[in-house]
């Protein structure tokens, strides 16, 4: 029963083992500390010389790390709260995305840059969002934002191995989840298939992939909230979903969505950051160009209200998306 | 590890600085010149008044160092490369370019020598470099070029900061050419420069001078230093752009007088003086056939396919 912290904490733990070139580098990720969310705990004590704590400076170790892949390492930053991109964001935009590409295939920046985003903890307008939108359309990076029913641990590894520079992007509320393990198609009730990439994409359905009316298509932490709401939707309306949960969000392959939806025809985008010029909004933009002709109702998308989060609770769920948003929704375009 | 050239300014070494600032002003020059002619597009920030401080200090460097340019790098590149051909044929946007006609003339790479165009934005990646260097035990320094203007960046001093911390092998050199655009120095840095090193309890100094002679000599001995403590070092140099800033600069915002004052301490003239005139004429004469020739040359390189372009896309994402 391996949670989705301990899972990246042992491979990171494995690649440091196995990669001399992977250093880790944050702010307060050492030991006895371990990190804010306590992902890096024990590896400053196993492996003294290769994890970094860092000041209080997001820019400048961005910056550091880029300058450490082009020499040849491997470097891996957390950045304490995903929030806190915003004060790397050049680094990752002028520099770390640009290299590679505008230097004429001459380096490769194989940075991770992993973070943890969401809210539902109350930790308020700056500790809370999830703005990997933001980065969504930066050419030349890739953003990986596993679910619990990827195997997240090997995911990062694949991140770490990867010539191109990743956004890693880790739900807060996944950490303590632990990993669903799809055994021989099964997973708890669900029905799983995944895609042979890299970066997997998960399917699950509750009727075997059979005759399903919608497909909800969504990422990371919203996974918890899609699954209640298609159980719900099946027990209580008799409308059956299938939920495609990719790993990679960054660049996003239509092709793994086409044979759902061409099923389907019916297709609701979940995420959790706010709604405008959002994940949700490029996905129906690619259906409506790659798949038009199988769609039988508008695309419908399920996000944050365009606010900054509130902190008090019944605010922060107010903006929030969550489970009766999806099922009301699903209903609408039935 | 040691320089190539022997300390005393011997004469081989002089003349070959006087050959790299006479190319480079000659290439800036040059590079104004097809702008004007409609050969060149998009802009360029010239270094003219400012090549004492690229080759005092890059010819007293390892060739395995690292430069990290910036902005107004011509200057840089040419003095570590002396690749005046891949760098025109860059500036034209040709496929023979440097960078394939990518980056144009602020964002490129060769060998050990980056740059880019974000004020400021390459000092963390350069510092990072330096850890690279400093875990790898190469002994490689990295030379990190900047200019009074990007002083006004915080990620300058969070990266300074780290340096001093973590003692990584990095000059960082401020050519304080006294404007950041049309921005003047006293209207942007409050306090002297060369404090902001000392702040962060790395060493640091201040010279005035556009003499090559006197920039080599002083580099020869803080590059030792970063080198063999494996330290951090901050050196402000104050120099001064004779151009525009870039292109469309008409130079409103100086004086005729101060234009006048410091086109007497051109780096040039300094040079000139100390090295016989028959082998001054000859390089001189070499240079420009070099910049002339090179430039008809690179006139009829082939532009960069959009073939390529779409591959290439394939490959990164």
């Amino acid at each position: 029963m391996l949670t989705y912290a301990k899972s990246i904490n042992r491979a990171l733990e494995e690649t440091l083992l196995q990669d001399e070139r992977v250093y880790l580098f944050g702010e307060d990720i050492c030991d006895p500390y371990g990190g804010a969310f306590k992902i890096t705990k024990g590896l400053s004590s196993r492996f003294p010389e290769r994890i970094y704590n860092t000041p209080i400076s997001e820019a400048s170790i961005t910056g550091i790390v880029a300058g450490m892949a082009v020499r040849g390492f491997r470097p891996v930053l957390e950045i304490m709260f995903g929030d806190f991109l915003s004060l790397a964001a050049d680094q990752i935009l002028s520099n770390i995305s640009k290299f590679h590409w505008m230097y004429n295939h001459k380096v490769a920046v194989p940075v991770v840059i992993r973070t943890p985003m969401g809210g539902r903890r109350g930790y308020g307008p700056t500790h809370s969002q999830s703005i990997e939108k933001m980065f969504l359309g930066i050419p030349g990076i890739k953003i990986v934002a596993p679910s619990y029913f990827h195997d997240v641990g090997d995911l990062l590894k694949i991140a770490i191995q990867d010539d191109d520079p990743v956004l890693f992007i880790e739900h807060k509320l996944d950490y303590s989840r632990t990993l669903k393990t799809i055994i021989n198609g099964r997973v708890d009730d669900w029905f799983a298939r995944y895609t042979g990439d890299v970066y997997p994409v998960i399917s699950l359905s509750l009727t075997d992939f059979e005759d399903d009316d919608v497909t909800i298509i969504t990422y990371g932490g919203m996974v918890p909230f899609v699954e209640d709401a298609a159980k719900k939707l099946l027990f209580e309306e008799d409308i059956a979903t299938e939920i495609l949960i990719p790993s990679l969000i960054k660049p996003l392959n239509v092709n793994e969505l086409i044979p759902s939806v061409s099923k389907t025809g019916r297709v609701v985008i979940v995420e959790e950051g706010t709604l405008t010029n959002g994940w949700g909004a490029e996905i129906a933009a690619l259906l409506s160009d790659e798949g038009f002709k199988y769609l039988k109702a508008p695309v419908k998308r399920i996000a944050a209200l365009d606010f900054p989060i509130a902190n008090t609770k019944i605010l922060e769920d107010f903006i929030l998306p969550d489970t009766e948003d999806i099922v009301q929704t699903v209903k609408e375009i039935l | 590890m040691s320089s190539i050239f022997k300390r005393e300014n011997d004469m081989h070494l002089r003349l070959k600085m006087y050959e790299q600032m006479y190319l480079i002003r000659l290439f800036e020059e040059k590079m104004e010149e097809l702008f004007k002619k409609g050969v060149l597009f998009g802009t360029i920030h010239s270094c003219a008044g400012q090549e004492a401080v690229a080759v005092g200090i890059i010819n007293s460097l390892s060739q395995t160092d690292l430069i990290i340019g910036n902005h107004r790098s011509h200057g840089h590149y040419l003095a570590y490369t002396n690749d005046v051909e891949g760098l025109m044929a860059e500036l034209m946007g040709k496929a023979t370019g440097v960078v394939g006609g990518r980056g144009g003339s602020q964002h490129i790479h060769k060998n050990n020598f980056y740059s880019n165009g974000v004020q400021g934005g390459m000092v963390p990646v350069a510092t990072g470099m330096a850890l690279a260097e400093k875990i790898k035990k190469s002994g490689n320094i990295v030379v990190c070029f900047i200019g009074d203007g990007t002083l006004g960046q915080g990620v300058v001093y969070e990266s300074m900061n780290i340096a001093s911390l973590w003692q990584l092998p990095i000059l960082y050199v401020v050519e304080n050419n006294y404007y950041a655009m049309s921005t003047r120095i006293c209207d942007a840095v409050a306090g002297l420069p060369v404090n902001r090193g000392r702040a962060f309890d790395i060493e640091s100094s201040e010279l005035t001078s556009n003499d090559s002679d006197i920039i080599y000599n002083g580099s020869e001995d803080i590059v030792k230093k970063v080198r063999e403590k494996c330290t951090p070092y901050f050196w402000v140099i104050n120099t001064y752009r004779l151009s525009g800033h870039s292109k469309s600069d008409d130079r409103c915002y100086r004086t005729k007088e101060e234009e006048m004052k410091w086109a007497e301490l051109d780096p040039l003239l300094i040079a000139e003086s100390k090295i016989p005139r028959e082998l001054r004429l000859q390089i001189e004469h070499n240079c420009m056939k070099r910049i002339e020739d090179t430039a008809e040359k690179v006139k009829k390189d082939v532009l960069p396919s959009k073939e390529g372009l779409a591959d290439m896309m394939k490959l990164t994402i």
